[in-house]
């Protein structure tokens, strides 16, 4: 009898906590966030440039809480930097709130005011995006609105962008317009048949207060798009056109830009192509005229390069190609295929093959000699967006080119096999700034072999060699890497350049790291050299400088 | 009595079990379908059985390890648990046209999205891919995992049986 009682009590206080945390939930909404901390103590190491530090330690930190209840959203980050990690942006310097936004969002009807991010398009004229790990966040802090009929969609935005702690001098407004015709005539449309199109318009104002020149207060950027589907068959395209702005990174020529990007497609299970190509011209879009930092601030557009993202890291960080929004004709074409599991060429699992060619170059362009009394270019130069230029001594103005082959298998239920192949052609007093140094012509090979040992455990290993005649000469790079799952990871990992002209140079550039982690917490430490190299995340690169010291790293999402 | 105890019993653990399962609803956010057309999050249903959403990128390896691993089983946890998995890619416009390539490529069932500003990853608190959620019946999100290493889809797998019985998962 008395454990009934006191199971009915127990009961009764599990049904009211029960229904209170139901209640608050419905009463107080829900608060979720992320923080991410990254600490490095650095040690000096002349011999591979990494320079003395005079904290000892530096620290980068930021913490998102989004609030959000029925249709009421809100949220704040704050970001902290005592003093900021080498690599980014100096202008990152001590704590704040940097971004915070309070939305209404009823799937049709939604309006936003504080920081947002946003994209019209492919992003040609407009795209506010945050990449914390490469230092970008060009958020527009304004407002916002959003608003969609029957498949007819529209997007109204103002507002300035972030520039660090402060913001753009210059006010971006844009809008954009999407039909998407099978949900506007729904039945009536013909079947496997999908389309729509939208035209996107941004303007940005900036004042005037050159004393030498007469510049355009007002830039307007528009374009367009269209996509139809058939069956398998996919075609995508976008056309945008500037007018003239003049600004510090096209030297305040006041020349037009164009961009066009086209895309085609076939898929089907099992096979899949993809064949891109882009042509642009002076599409240098930011919303303080007079910035040209090589950080990426307040741009207003977005131009990725069209080439594959490599992961391994001597394909990734050692020469990888970057867009040039002075001009550009680049092509890419992406083969993936899947050998049937059971046939003599797929084994008992299937093999999958990936092809991709990239190719980037200059445009034609013929310079005008237009400079005026103070020394200042008008117009600049005319160019062809439909001919790839040529250099003085009558070769093709190549900028970037990139073959590669990746092969992956499963031999059995222990090992799992991925071979890559890649040719390449780097010009690299373009890309890296050096005038008059030479191209480098590149073949890099990668073995990746994950062992399965049991349930939990497994080992990867990592072998990689860039061979080259040029810059550094060869490299190596070995990795292993032991998993314990669900928490724990162990990996050591050494970059070579045994291949340097220079003796003294043939650098090893070893790393070891640890982690451990639980659901969506991860911790992570690790110790070594670190490689001056590029480092990307989706279209954007960022240079990361040499290092040698331990970094620790806490991140998190609840 | 004993039977009235049992029974009182079962109800404390049926209540405790669903005050600890109450998980939180996913935010509504516009991106888009494989086919690049507006697709709001609020339409992700699967009947009242678990979903698995895992945010990838066509450059991610790990991910991509992880989403190929569970896509040779896929058939046999669906039978099992009913459970439909949702792969978003978060590759921006550079890589974007190459992921129904991909995904056509290496025959992936999944229900495939696309979210190439980031707005939903952004809006679920994503600090880096792969990010795996589960949700239950309710669509609310009851457990999430960061990175992968191979073997951590049975840890999913598990608790995605746990999900579709309705039970506790902590």
């Amino acid at each position: 009898m008395r454990l009934f009682i006191v199971l009915t009590v127990l009961i009764a206080v599990v049904f009211s906590v029960h229904t209170q945390a139901q209640e608050k939930k419905v009463d107080l909404g829900e608060v979720h966030g992320n923080f991410d901390l990254r600490g490095q103590f650095y040690n000096p190491d002349s011999a591979i440039g990494a320079p003395e530090v005079p904290e000892k330690f530096l620290f980068n930190g930021f913490a998102n809480i989004n609030y959000h209840k029925g249709n009421f959203y809100a949220g704040l980050r704050y970001e902290s930097y005592q003093n900021v990690l080498l690599g980014f942006a100096p202008e990152y310097q001590g704590n704040g709130i940097t971004n915070r936004f309070v939305q209404y969002n009823d799937g049709q009807l939604d309006i936003t005011v504080g920081n947002f991010y946003e994209q019209f398009g492919n992003g040609q004229i407009l795209r506010a995006y945050y990449e914390p790990s490469l230092g970008i966040d060009n958020s527009i802090d304004g407002a916002r609105f959003k608003y969609n009929i029957h498949g007819i969609y529209l997007k109204a935005v103002i507002g300035q962008q972030r520039w660090y702690f402060e913001q753009s001098p210059g006010i971006v407004r844009g809008g954009d317009i999407e039909f998407q015709l099978n949900e506007i005539l729904k039945d009536r449309m013909p079947k496997k048949t999908r389309v729509s199109f939208g035209f996107s318009a941004v303007s940005k104002y900036q004042e005037d207060n050159n004393v030498d020149l007469t510049l355009p207060e007002n830039v307007l950027a528009y374009g367009g798009r269209m996509q139809v589907k058939y069956k398998k068959w996919m075609l995508r395209g976008e056309y945008t056109y500037k007018y003239n702005d003049p600004n510090a990174d096209n030297g305040y020529i006041y020349k037009e830009g164009q961009m066009l990007q086209l895309t085609a497609s076939y898929n089907r299970k099992g096979f899949g192509v993809t064949v891109s190509a882009h042509t642009l011209d002076n599409m240098f879009f930011r919303s303080d005229r007079n910035n040209s930092s090589q950080f990426q601030d307040m741009f207003i557009n977005y131009i990725p390069a069209l080439t594959k993202q490599h992961t391994y890291n001597l394909m990734a960080t050692l020469y990888p190609y970057a867009t040039q929004p002075r001009g550009e004709i680049a092509f890419q074409g992406d083969v993936i295929y899947k050998i049937k599991k059971g046939t003599a060429l797929g084994g008992k699992y299937g093999t999958t093959v990936n092809v991709n060619y990239s190719y980037a170059a200059n445009l034609d362009t013929t310079n005008l000699n237009d400079v005026d009394s103070i020394g200042q270019a008008r117009q600049g130069y005319t160019s062809n967006l439909f001919k790839i230029g040529e250099r003085a001594n009558g070769s093709t103005d190549q900028y970037f080119g990139d073959f590669n082959i990746e092969i992956s298998r499963k031999l059995n239920k222990t090992f799992k096999l991925r071979a890559v192949y890649q040719n390449l052609l780097y010009r690299r007093e373009l890309l890296e700034g050096k005038p008059g140094v030479g191209n480098v012509y590149a073949n890099v090979g990668v073995l990746d072999l994950l062992t399965k040992l049991n349930r939990k455990s497994s080992i990867r290993t990592e072998l990689q060699g860039l061979f080259t005649n040029q810059d550094k000469g060869d490299w190596a790079t070995f990795l292993v890497e032991y998993t314990y799952a669900p928490h724990w990871f162990v990996s050591v990992m050494d970059q070579w350049n045994y291949g340097n002209d220079i003796e003294d140079e043939q650098f090893h550039f070893p790393i070891a790291s640890v982690g451990y982690i639980k659901e969506a917490t991860r911790i992570t430490l690790s110790y070594g050299r670190q490689r001056e190299g590029i480092f990307c995340v989706g279209g954007v690169c960022r240079v990361v400088p040499a290092s040698n010291g331990l970094t620790v790293s806490i991140t998190s999402s609840f | 009595m004993i039977r009235l105890t049992f029974t009182l019993l079962l109800t404390v653990i049926c209540f405790v079990a669903n005050a600890q399962e109450d998980g939180w609803a996913i935010p509504h956010v516009s991106i888009q379908n494989i086919d690049f057309e507006n697709f709001n999050t609020s339409e992700i249903d699967n009947d009242g059985k678990p979903i698995i959403i895992s945010f990838w990128a066509t450059w991610c390896s790990p991910c991509k390890r992880e989403l190929n691993t569970i896509a040779e089983e896929y058939d046999e946890w669906i039978e099992e648990t009913g459970v439909k998995l949702i792969a978003v890619s978060i590759d921006d416009s550079r890589n974007v046209d190459k992921v129904p390539t991909y995904v056509n490529g290496q025959a992936w069932d999944y229900e495939v999205y696309l979210d190439p500003n980031g707005e939903f990853k952004r809006a679920m608190n994503v600090n880096n891919v792969p990010h795996t959620f589960l949700l239950n019946g309710n669509k609310e999100v009851v457990w999430q995992h960061n990175s992968y290493s191979p073997g951590d889809e049975e840890e999913l797998l598990e608790l995605t049986r746990k999900v579709s019985n309705g039970e506790a998962i902590h």
